[in-house]
């Protein structure tokens, strides 16, 4: 096996949601009593039981022209990942060869490192477990050489798993060939995402969407030379401590969330 | 569907009208994204709402719900006014030559009906064709003859102006000239277009004329029979296609027989009344084989315990013009004429028009027996809302069946294709599968005859059940068995001719299967349970098991994929693919070719002999398709009505306002006290919206299987109401507030999506306004219910009842089935009067 990329084209997207399905269904999520907000979009956001959700968007372009956008929203598997940097307990880690980004729950202390550093907003934490969840890239099918259940799920060929020079080429000549705004979206960032987009629109029209996502500056610094230092220290914690203060400040009560999973996880916005 | 799913990838323009399948039949949009990314085809969706196969159109036209007649006679008008049909296809392969009977009168010149309407019912004496002293139809190949079909439907036609369309159907005139523009481009012998339809084209009053009105396109265009054209009737139930072929319908026998009426009181006058004749010479029509067909039908029923003449007259007769339709099944029972009730895998108290007339006909029934996989709206209707259990008499009976992977067995798709479901797990609990519940039932009902007798005894107590074994007391049926049954035997010893090369004979032996339906014999020496069927059982097994994936032509054919009714072929009509020499119109996509002593590809379908002159539509008596069809009941040619309920006081189209022979309900003696619609005749102020239902793709017809999946119930939990920003605006609505939505008939809970998907409409240079609905919710998943000790509750409630508490008892005037597309409804923010 080599490295390997995701490929999610909106272009070819119906927003079937059997991806959002194959998910839930191959990593045994739960479901969540949600209710009509006055959207198809549903559940509202990622959630420690929810890995992707394809998003819902009505458009009215400055022409006039009336679009319904889909994305699906999942973690990007960064090359030059935060979470994988700033974790401290070894439960998030780079797969040896696609590069895609695993968590091991075993080892997840559920410090939420991983939550305030993720530059796309993906990871989500449960309180009733105290860890992390998100999409692991179906690492359990990946190792044996399937396609993520979301890839198999997709009837129009929206989503794609390949070698990772061959998906780059796909999406290249696929933006291309769609012409006017379209566009990739995730190679560019983080050193390259190991799950990436073909967007038929600007980037900046999609809501939610990251517009320049980077590594935050204290990631950087953590790498650079806290997280080397702090080792030598305190065997990570004094600094895992400190990290924190930096990112987050003086440590307060978790604020309550919407819907029934109230009070209990954080993530996202 | 005259092709088939995979076949999708073979057309130039694919026009998606009544049917929204990004959303409803997902899979399709892997062959429209193989066209589109393949053929460069363009993709066009008509729908009055912006859905998700719009999102993915190269080209979107709103129209309001109930217009699609006037959008498409503007198109024939356009096709024809700028020369774009097929000219020898429309020349030799329809009936556009034909002459027809100068008394006939159009809409036109006769106030809006054809000739012939008396009493709400058409006499058809004047829709005949003119014929010569042999009884042959005159013709004038030149198309030019005042009477001819081709210059009648020109006059028809004349009337869709763009602007007077426009003005019906509010679609921006430009844009009824772009959608003519494009799919008009596949007129040519090299171009292909295919029409996707659903339930938004069926559910009218007006529905099959809807069809009709595309098939007169398709024919003009050339582009049945063809790969990557037809029409592509997207059924919504994935055994839909397998229900109507085994005659679950009223009105036809398996393999589309017309079930006999108390008037043809022997074999011999239902053979004479339903076998069609011709003068044409060169015509095969096929049908005069019927009798065939029926005799091996009534051998399958009673094999050789009964003469055919005693098998037919034992089989149930239905009164002579009386309708035993769906509406009409409730507003009898509505009535007190029923005393018991099956509701076999249904959920009527949701899936039927008018759900609380249908829920209150349920009160009405002594006795009913809910089969299915949960209890339902339906089972436990007598605890439903508005009802008082003291009061209802119904006594409730439900039978836990099996689902589709716990028992094996086939199905036959939208592609006619009949395919092989194997069993994957056992019956949960005491679930069986469905046809050992019937065999049960039978083997009692026989039993309790036997005993006691009865009216008819005999029907039942000699139909043949091969279908399985009796284990213990339990019968176990056996699909495989059913399957050979509907195949076919011979019945004894027979030395038969081949049907296709005279001269030559086989010899078949008692017990051997029929070979297809060519051998089938009219007098008694074979059986068949579903004559289209016939070939699928033989003597290589199964066909419907097949998994072979060879695909010759690269057309996506896959011939060795299971079995597909007729005789295995893919694309019907396709003899209709070739010129009258035999060649293919578009030989890069050749779905039938002569290689100099037969034909190759598809299983040819009324091809003949090239060069020989038979004309391939061999299903109809003229051996051409049918531009002008006057077997309708509503009209030769399809014309614009308004639907029953509409925001319109007149018809732009013509003085007649509505379908003329539409059975109304509100008329004395006919419905009953709860049958009222709104603004028939005038625009009633009190529900000035257009309504309209539909599908998400999470869940299925009523959602009595997906409502209790968590996961899909989590990503559609509940009725909502998509509206436009305008309308929104004008009712103080906000994006997720809670509404009700009514009508005439009944009111339900939604929540708003306040969307620019839908527009206001210009009709007329008013604005009207529409919204929608999904059709999948009902009560019993809901949290805020009743709940009695060991009641089960979903793990992800859902929010709201069925869409159907609005809609009305109106059907189609040719098949009755609803019209939950148009109604008209009233919205408002819940709490607000």
């Amino acid at each position: 096996m080599a490295e390997k990329i995701k490929l999610y084209d909106d272009s070819k997207c119906t927003a079937c949601r059997g991806c959002q399905l194959a998910c839930k269904q191959w990593n045994a999520l739960t479901a969540s009593q949600t209710e009509n907000r006055g959207t198809y979009q549903n559940p509202p956001s990622l959630a420690p039981n929810t890995f992707m959700l394809i998003h819902f968007q009505d458009y009215v372009d400055d022409k006039g022209n009336i679009k319904w956008l889909f994305r699906k929203e999942a973690c990007m598997h960064c090359t030059d990942a935060a979470c994988v940097t700033v974790c401290p307990s070894g439960a998030l880690y780079y797969n040896k060869e696609t590069k895609t980004v695993g968590l091991d729950h075993e080892k997840c202390i559920g410090c939420k490192e991983c939550v305030a550093a993720c530059p796309f907003e993906i990871p989500r934490y449960d309180a009733k477990t105290d860890k992390v969840y998100k999409c692991d890239m179906c690492q359990s099918r990946i190792t044996s050489n399937l396609e993520p259940a979301c890839v198999k799920a997709c009837p129009t060929g929206a989503l794609k798993w390949g070698l990772k020079e061959t998906i780059l080429k796909t999406a290249a000549k696929r933006a291309k060939d769609l012409g006017g705004d379209a566009t990739t979206y995730g190679d560019k960032y983080v050193g390259g995402t190991h799950f990436m987009y073909v967007l038929k629109e600007k980037p900046a029209i999609y809501a939610d969407i990251h517009k320049d996502p980077s590594v935050p500056w204290s990631v950087t610094i953590w790498k650079g030379w806290l997280k080397p230092l702090s080792l030598l220290a305190a065997g990570g914690v004094l600094g895992g401590a400190f990290f924190h203060y930096m990112i987050h400040g003086p440590k307060t009560p978790d604020a309550p969330n919407d819907g029934n999973d109230a009070g209990t996880t954080e993530g996202g916005k | 569907m005259t092709n088939h799913w995979v076949d999708f990838k073979n057309s130039d323009v694919i026009l998606i009208m009544g049917s929204n399948p990004a959303s409803n039949h997902p899979v399709s949009f892997k062959w429209i994204q193989e066209a589109v990314d393949k053929r460069g085809a363009k993709i066009i969706c008509v729908d009055p709402r912006f859905t998700q196969s719009a999102a993915k159109a190269h080209l979107y036209a709103p129209l309001r719900s109930g217009t699609d007649i006037a959008f498409l006679g503007g198109m024939i008008k356009y096709i024809l006014e700028n020369k774009l049909y097929f000219e020898e296809y429309v020349k030799h392969y329809t009936n556009a030559s034909f002459l027809v009977n100068p008394d006939f009168k159009m809409p036109g010149q006769n106030k809006g009906v054809f000739s012939g309407l008396t009493n709400g019912k058409y006499e058809k004496d004047t829709w005949s064709y003119q014929t010569d002293a042999a009884g042959v139809i005159k013709k004038d190949k030149s198309l030019t003859d005042p009477n001819c079909v081709f210059q009648l439907l020109k006059k028809h036609y004349s009337r869709y102006t763009p602007e007077l369309v426009s003005r019906i159907t509010g679609t921006p005139k430009d844009k009824l000239i772009e959608v003519y523009k494009i799919y008009g481009s596949t007129g040519k012998p090299d171009k292909a277009g295919v029409e996707l339809y659903a339930m938004g084209w069926t559910q009218h009053t007006v529905g099959v004329q809807n069809i009709r009105t595309m098939c007169i396109i398709q024919l003009l265009l050339g582009n049945m029979g063809i790969a990557g054209g037809g029409i592509a009737a997207m059924r919504g139930e994935s055994n839909v296609q397998g229900s109507t072929d085994h005659g679950l319908l009223f009105h036809i026998w398996p393999g589309y027989l017309s079930t006999p009426t108390a008037s043809w009181s022997t074999l011999k006058v239902y053979n004479e009344k339903n076998t069609p004749t011709t003068k044409e010479k060169d015509s095969l029509n096929w049908w005069k084989n019927k009798p065939k067909y029926v005799a091996s039908f009534l051998r399958s029923m009673y094999g050789n315990k009964l003469s055919l003449d005693d098998a037919y007259a034992m089989m149930p007769k239905i009164d002579d013009g009386v309708n035993y339709s769906w509406l009409m099944i409730f507003d009898q029972m509505y009535k007190g004429k029923f005393t018991g009730f099956f509701a076999w895998g249904m959920n009527p108290a949701c899936s039927g028009a008018h759900s609380n007339k249908t829920r209150l006909a349920l009160t009405k029934l002594d006795w009913m027996v809910n089969v299915n996989l949960f209890d339902n709206e339906t089972g436990s209707f007598w605890r439903g809302p508005g009802m008082d259990p003291t009061k209802i008499k119904t006594e409730v009976f439900m039978l836990p069946c099996a689902s589709s992977i716990e028992k094996e067995g086939s199905i036959a798709n939208s592609s006619r294709l009949m395919q092989w479901r194997y069993k994957a797990i056992s019956p949960v609990g005491q679930s069986l599968p469905d046809g050992d519940i019937m065999s049960e039932i039978f083997f009692k009902v026989k039993e309790l005859y036997e005993k006691k007798g009865g009216p008819n005894k005999e029907a039942l107590t000699l139909l043949t059940w091969p279908y399985g074994k009796k284990v213990g007391h339990e019968f176990h049926y056996d699909p495989r068995a059913v399957a050979a049954e509907i195949n076919g035997f011979f019945l004894e010893d027979k030395k038969v001719e081949n049907p296709t090369k005279k001269g030559e004979f086989k010899e078949f032996k008692k017990g051997d299967p029929v070979p297809t339906f060519a051998w089938l014999q009219d007098d008694g020496s074979t059986s068949s349970g579903c004559w289209v069927y016939c070939g699928s059982v033989g003597e290589k097994g199964n066909l419907a098991m097949r998994r072979g994936q060879a695909d010759p032509t690269g057309l996506g054919l896959f011939s060795e994929w299971a079995w597909t009714w007729p005789v295995n072929r893919r694309i019907i009509y396709n003899g209709a693919s070739v010129d009258l020499n035999g060649n293919p119109w578009d030989p890069s996509r050749a779905v039938i070719k002569w290689n100099g002593e037969k034909w190759t590809g598809d299983v040819p379908d009324g091809a003949g002999d090239p060069g020989k002159g038979r004309p391939p539509f061999i299903m109809k008596p003229d051996g051409v398709a049918s531009l002008y069809g006057p077997g309708l009941v509503d009209g030769p040619f399809p014309e614009h009505y308004e639907p029953l309920e509409c925001p319109v006081e007149k018809n732009l189209m013509s003085p007649q306002k509505n379908n003329p022979v539409i059975k109304r309900f509100d008329k004395t003696g006919v419905g009953s006290d709860i049958d009222v619609y709104s603004g028939v005749g005038s625009c009633d102020p009190r529900f000035p919206f257009i309504g309209t239902t539909y599908r998400v793709s999470e869940h299925w017809q009523t959602g009595v299987l997906t409502r209790w999946c968590p996961w899909l119930a989590e990503m559609q939990p509940g009725m909502f109401v998509e509206m436009s920003q305008e309308l929104a605006k004008d009712k103080g609505i906000q994006n997720g507030d809670k509404c009700a939505v009514s009508s005439a008939r009944g009111e339900v809970e939604c929540t708003a999506i306040v969307t620019p998907r839908f527009k206001p409409f210009n009709i007329d240079g008013n604005t009207i306004h529409e919204v929608g609905i999904p059709w999948h919710y009902g009560w019993i998943t809901n949290k805020d219910r009743a709940y009695n000790p060991g009641d089960k509750k979903a793990e992800v409630f859902t929010q709201g009842d069925a869409a159907n508490i609005l809609t009305s008892t109106i059907g189609d005037a040719n098949t009755m089935i609803p019209e939950s597309k148009a109604f008209m409804v009233n919205v408002v923010k819940k709490g607000v009067k």
